[in-house]
């Protein structure tokens, strides 16, 4: 049986009522407009990047509680990295959401949090929303989707 | 046969047996995550009864062979089953006519076919397509091709707060341009049943044909296509207890005959060599290719089974279930109820104060509730009340009081989780 609570940590239910880095930054050098389609949510992503490194990012939009708290965790997990170590982090965050809920994966810390919605297949696409729209904004493409 | 005492089940208020009716559908008996199943979900696709699943069985086990074109016995068989449910289909809606019944994929198909097949040859640049803010997408989108096809224009008519069409903003929109109106009797996203009738006479005075997309309003209303006097009606197999990718166009008799073909293909033509090609006839002309043969034969034992039911009663039922839920949905702090028209049926749509429908969804789910959280395939409803989503419970003739409950302690856990 799925385990709710394990979706629905504690961690994650702050990040949602309290998300961090919620607003906009007009003049970032990077910005990414993602949608999931399932849900209708939307999320815009700001990204400021300086030479190589993200100094600052920043995110608004309406979503679920595990699309805002994964949006939200993200932006403190990438503040201050490398885009390619963003990249980097892009890659093992899917492949933490997306590994079968009976094999183990690697700990990533604070995200690891959001590795409970390998039970919960459908929802998958909400953790991964942030995600898929910080690649966009950082390849320039101006639309993500979970599609 | 004699007849049977009323069982200990029925309801007094309203003659319905509804325990009697749950044990017809299989899957009810169904657990999700430990927890009994409560489908909350008809208006997404309905559960099917036994009879309809045993329908299909035979077909494939004792008829099945393809329909119209063999000399052999299990051709005659699947033939009279398929033009048998065709006759069904037109007696439920009080079709004049089996042949003036096009069997379709489904609504969608549906449609899609009347507005390629009638819209673009009619539709002139300056023409117009009235429908509703309540529309489903698959009744917004076909509309929107064939305007571009053609240069049509599409008009909207507004709803109200409480989801009713604007009756009088209606009738302002109607003119000679107007050529198509096309709305749907129930709407899917809220339950409001349209005042059809209101719709329909005046697009006549104007000159224009109505098309009306039943597909949410046949599992629960009596429809009669002669007395609603619509040019078409469209309706799904799925909604009502049948099977998926079948459903029915119904069209007035002088239309389908001067309507060119949608599809071209087998079963669709008199004759064919390289010079020309003659079409069948009407409503053959319409079913290009092998069709569901299955489906359809699922789609005949379904209606029998609706119509072999007290359908006021059930619908007595459904709305003492609907009145039940919305009380009880409304006691719970916090909720907003979305489409409170005077007359509806079958939905309840709503939201929850600072809890996102899809976290809902996966807790009510978790208690063994199956409702539909998003928008519903009505995006413009969304967008007409400022929200992105709601979740809906939607009804059938199979859910009870005890459901609701359910529903309600399953919210309150969502609530428990979020506040």
């Amino acid at each position: 049986m799925s385990d709710l609570s394990e979706l629905y940590q504690e961690v994650i239910l702050d990040h949602n009522r309290r998300p961090r880095n919620f607003r906009a930054i007009p003049s970032a050098s990077h910005h990414a407009e993602g949608y999931n389609p399932l849900c209708g949510d939307r999320l815009n992503l700001y990204v400021q990047v300086e030479g190589n490194v993200i100094t600052d990012v920043a995110f608004q939009g309406s979503g679920c509680a595990i699309s805002k708290a994964s949006a939200s965790l993200m932006t403190d997990a990438v503040k201050g990295q490398t885009v390619n170590e963003a990249r980097a982090l892009f890659e093992r965050f899917h492949h933490v959401v997306t590994t079968p809920p009976d094999q183990p994966v690697e700990d990533l810390g604070k995200l690891s949090v959001l590795a409970g919605v390998r039970e919960f297949p459908v929802r998958v696409k909400c953790a991964s929303l942030a995600w898929h729209t910080l690649k966009a904004a950082l390849e320039r493409d101006a639309h993500a989707s979970t599609e | 046969m004699t007849p049977s005492a009323p069982s200990p089940t029925t309801d007094a208020r309203t003659g319905f047996d509804v325990q009697k009716v749950r044990r017809d559908f299989p899957i009810l008996g169904e657990r999700v995550h430990g927890k009994p199943l409560v489908y909350l979900d008809s208006a997404n696709t309905s559960q099917k009864p036994q009879v309809v699943l045993d329908a299909m069985d035979e077909y494939y086990r004792h008829a099945n062979a393809n329909i119209h074109r063999a000399t052999h016995l299990l051709s005659e068989r699947a033939t009279a089953l398929y033009e048998g449910a065709r006759a069904k289909a037109a007696t439920f809606i009080n079709a004049p006519d089996p042949k003036t019944i096009v069997l379709t994929k489904g609504t969608t198909d549906g449609i899609n076919l009347v507005a390629q097949s009638y819209g673009r040859s009619v539709l002139k640049p300056g023409d117009e397509v009235v429908l509703s803010w309540l529309e489903h997408h698959s009744n917004i989108v076909p509309w929107q091709i064939v305007c571009e096809q053609t240069g049509a224009q599409l008009r909207v008519v507004p709803i109200n707060e409480a989801g009713e069409i604007e009756i009088e903003q209606y009738r302002s929109m109607l003119s000679p341009r107007t050529r198509i109106v096309a709305m749907g009797h129930v709407s899917n996203a809220l339950g409001t049943i349209n005042p059809v009738d209101e719709i329909i006479a005046p697009a006549h005075a104007h000159g224009a044909v109505v098309l009306i997309d039943g597909a949410q309003a046949v599992p629960h209303l009596t429809v009669d296509v002669q007395a609603l006097d619509c040019d078409f009606y469209v309706f799904s197999s799925h909604k009502m207890f049948g099977p998926t990718g079948v459903g029915v166009l119904y069209g007035r008799s002088s239309l389908l005959e001067a309507m060119p073909p949608y599809q071209g293909g087998g079963d669709m033509i008199a004759s064919v060599t390289f010079e020309k090609t003659c079409y069948n006839v009407v409503p053959y002309k319409f079913e290009a290719g092998t069709p569901n043969i299955a489906g359809v034969a699922g789609f005949g034992a379904a209606i029998d089974y609706l119509m072999g039911i007290d359908r006021a009663a059930a619908l007595a039922h459904e709305d003492e279930v609907l009145t039940y839920a919305t009380a009880r949905v409304r006691e719970i702090p916090g909720t907003r109820i979305f489409g409170e028209a005077r007359r509806k049926t079958g939905v309840l749509s709503f939201l929850l104060e600072g809890v996102h429908p899809h976290d809902a969804g996966t807790i009510l789910d978790n208690e063994g509730v199956a409702v539909r959280t998003g928008q519903h395939c009505a995006q413009p409803v969304m967008d007409r009340f400022g929200i992105t989503a709601t979740i809906r419970a939607s009804l059938a003739i199979y859910n009870t009081r005890e459901e609701i409950d359910v529903l309600v302690r399953a919210l309150e856990r969502v609530r428990g989780v979020f506040t």
